[in-house]
């Protein structure tokens, strides 16, 4: 079949026709955004913990690696128990993640405590500073994530954690970690460790929303972010949180 | 509790990410760099004495350089996705850095020195030689053919810009890797501003220590008789390169322990437990003070040429294996305490998995046998100037 320029002209000229069309039907119809939808833009995602609260029951890691099916063995978020007794170094542990709860106190004479764990979604990442093609990012409304289908698998963002916040999938071999719930986020719920933590120990905050409590409560409460020495910026905060919390 | 595990580690911290594989790339780009300055010796320091041993280093370091990322690309969960690195690498980050300073080191520095080196009997070989030969040499020439006197005095000094400009090349290569594990604030055992300065100095130890070694064999194997000026000389720049890096390592140390800051106390128990046979015994006894003793009493006193053959290469050997050990301790030792610093861990190697024992002896091997293609292919002792020494 012979195509002369003539028909070129023709069939380019109806195409372009047809795109014009359609992109003003597209600004005409969808220009403005149904006003339930989610935007990025108007959220900025952290976290509040009262260590007072959490009483080590381990809800929150079973809902978080059921909400996520986190590989066995891993952990998105977890829960620590110290144990301190004055002049010695603290006594800590997460048994398996505390996902079954942790065992009766060999002694109750001593100070304790539970500190829950997740990704702090550092505004400062240095796991994000390191990824070498940039597979982990902070999302435009401060979450931290991984997208799967670019990580290398190189780790090198594990070493920077400096919380142990992150793994390498051990099926899709790349990195993994908390998301913060983010398809759960986009739908307007909270995250599966809040929505089960029994106590309300911990509570999913937006900076952006004036009316969210957790303006209120950096406002009045003493607050601390893990390891601040760090300076990353970390957004998950901890309400009475000891000194002695690595 | 775990298996291996002491105290409190974060429950993601109980495995390893870096296995013995990146205990080899910097082992391996630490050799490059260091045979290549003792190259850069004779090039551009005008030091005689090494000119035998000129073209032997450049081989050598290009034998390793080409084995140089198979470590790494073998770590990769994904290793189908390296290039990406080159497509769409993130400006900010280290590691991102490597694909781009790898190949300005090998394409700029490297190969191009060398064919400038062996131009001229390149060029005798693609004429002299038929079949397969003739068409591999003739290859080789990239279509120049010119290797009149005129054309000679352009290559020399081309050749001695490129090797200007690959010292400090050198020196990025391997003070970048030892970036890659400084800059980790995470990591106290890593975090520190000299990791990149000792990097390199312990790469220029390692490097000289690798082609003293590898000329000495080399002349055995061909039974050639060894220049012990050219010998001694390496031994002395060794002496003189080994002092400075081990007054860093030593720097290193006593700033760590009079700061003794948070980190410290864990640190200093890893070293007296987990890493006392290959930090203490293999890094600082038997791989730094005995060879540091070994090259300073030859630096005082005359031996007889037996005495200090064997001297050199025990020196040598011992080198190789402390440097070895330093990668190991930084890379390895880096991860076996938790960063809350209330636990330790252990490091498992398996045995024929991607990144096990087996494939890093394989690797430590395929350098060796791409020396021999090379020295087969670019004889280094035949013609040129590491004949006429």
């Amino acid at each position: 079949m012979d195509i002369s320029r003539r028909d070129i002209f023709k069939v380019g000229g109806k195409l372009l026709v047809l795109a014009s069309v359609g992109a003003t039907l597209e600004q005409i119809t969808g220009a403005e955004p149904a006003t339930d939808a989610y935007r990025m833009a108007d959220h900025w995602w952290g976290m509040i913990i009262d260590i007072d609260k959490c009483i080590g029951c381990g809800n929150c890691v079973r809902a978080c690696s059921h909400e996520n099916q986190v590989p066995q063995g891993y952990f998105r978020t977890w829960v620590e128990r110290y144990q301190i007794e004055e002049g010695k170094p603290p006594r800590v542990e997460s048994p398996k993640g505390a996902i079954d709860g942790f065992p009766p106190l060999a002694r109750t004479d001593l100070k304790s405590f539970f500190v829950p764990k997740l990704c702090n979604h550092c505004v400062d990442s240095p796991c994000v500073q390191v990824c070498p093609v940039g597979a982990t990012f902070v999302s435009p409304d401060g979450v931290v994530l991984v997208d799967k289908n670019y990580c290398l698998g190189c780790r090198y963002c594990v070493q920077a954690c400096p919380y142990g916040c992150r793994y390498l999938h051990p099926e899709t071999q790349t990195v993994d970690k908390c998301t913060l719930c983010y398809h759960r986020l986009a739908k307007g719920l909270t995250t599966a460790c809040c929505e089960n933590c029994p106590t309300g120990a911990r509570l999913l905050v937006d900076f952006k929303n004036p009316k969210d409590p957790v303006h209120e409560i950096l406002r009045t409460h003493k607050v601390q972010v893990l390891k601040p020495y760090m300076a990353t910026g970390a957004k998950v905060y901890y309400e009475n949180l000891d000194g002695e919390v690595r | 509790m775990v298996p291996g595990v002491d105290g409190f580690m974060y429950p993601n911290e109980f495995e390893l990410q870096w296995s013995v594989l990146i205990v080899l790339y910097p082992y391996i780009t630490g050799l490059v760099a260091g045979a290549f300055i003792l190259a850069s010796l004779e090039r551009v320091f005008n030091v005689d004495a090494v000119r035998p041993t000129y073209r032997l280093a450049l081989l050598t370091a290009l034998a390793f350089l080409l084995v140089a990322p198979l470590p790494l690309q073998l770590h990769l969960g994904h290793p189908e996705r390296s290039f990406e690195m080159y497509l769409t690498p993130h400006t900010s980050s280290a590691m991102a850095m490597f694909g781009f300073v790898y190949l300005w080191y090998l394409t700029v520095v490297l190969l191009l020195e060398i064919w400038l080196e062996y131009r001229v009997e390149i060029v005798e070989m693609a004429q002299s030689s038929k079949g397969i030969k003739r068409l591999i040499y003739s290859a080789l020439t990239l279509g120049s053919f010119n290797i009149s006197p005129a054309a000679r005095r352009v290559d020399e000094k081309v050749g001695y810009a490129v090797t200007v400009i690959g010292i400090p090349s050198a020196f990025l290569l391997h003070g970048y890797v030892g970036f890659i594990f400084g800059s980790v604030k995470a990591n106290p055992w890593w975090s520190t501003p000299l990791m990149p300065v000792v990097f390199l100095f312990s790469a220029m130890v390692s490097g000289i220590a690798a082609v003293m070694v590898l000329y000495a064999v080399c002349m055995k194997l061909r039974r050639t008789p060894i220049d012990m000026r050219c010998l001694d000389t390496i031994a002395r720049y060794l002496f003189y390169t080994f002092v400075i890096d081990f007054t860093l390592e030593m720097l290193d140390l006593i700033h760590r322990t009079y700061e003794s800051d948070e980190s410290f106390r864990s640190l200093d128990f890893m070293v007296h437990t987990r890493l006392w046979g290959s930090h203490v015994i293999l890094q600082i006894f038997l791989g730094t003070l005995v060879p540091l003793v070994l090259l300073a009493v030859n630096q005082l006193w005359k031996y007889s040429e037996g005495a200090r053959k064997a001297m050199y290469m025990t020196a040598g050997g011992l080198t190789l294996v402390g440097i070895f050990a330093m990668r190991w301790n930084v890379v390895i030792g880096g991860q076996l305490f938790s960063k809350s610093f209330l636990g330790y861990t252990t490091y498992k190697m398996d045995l024929v998995s991607r990144e096990g024992l087996m494939p890093a002896i394989l690797l430590m091997l395929l350098p060796f046998a791409i020396f021999l293609v090379l020295v087969k292919l670019l004889p280094p002792w035949q013609g040129g100037k590491a004949h006429e020494a």
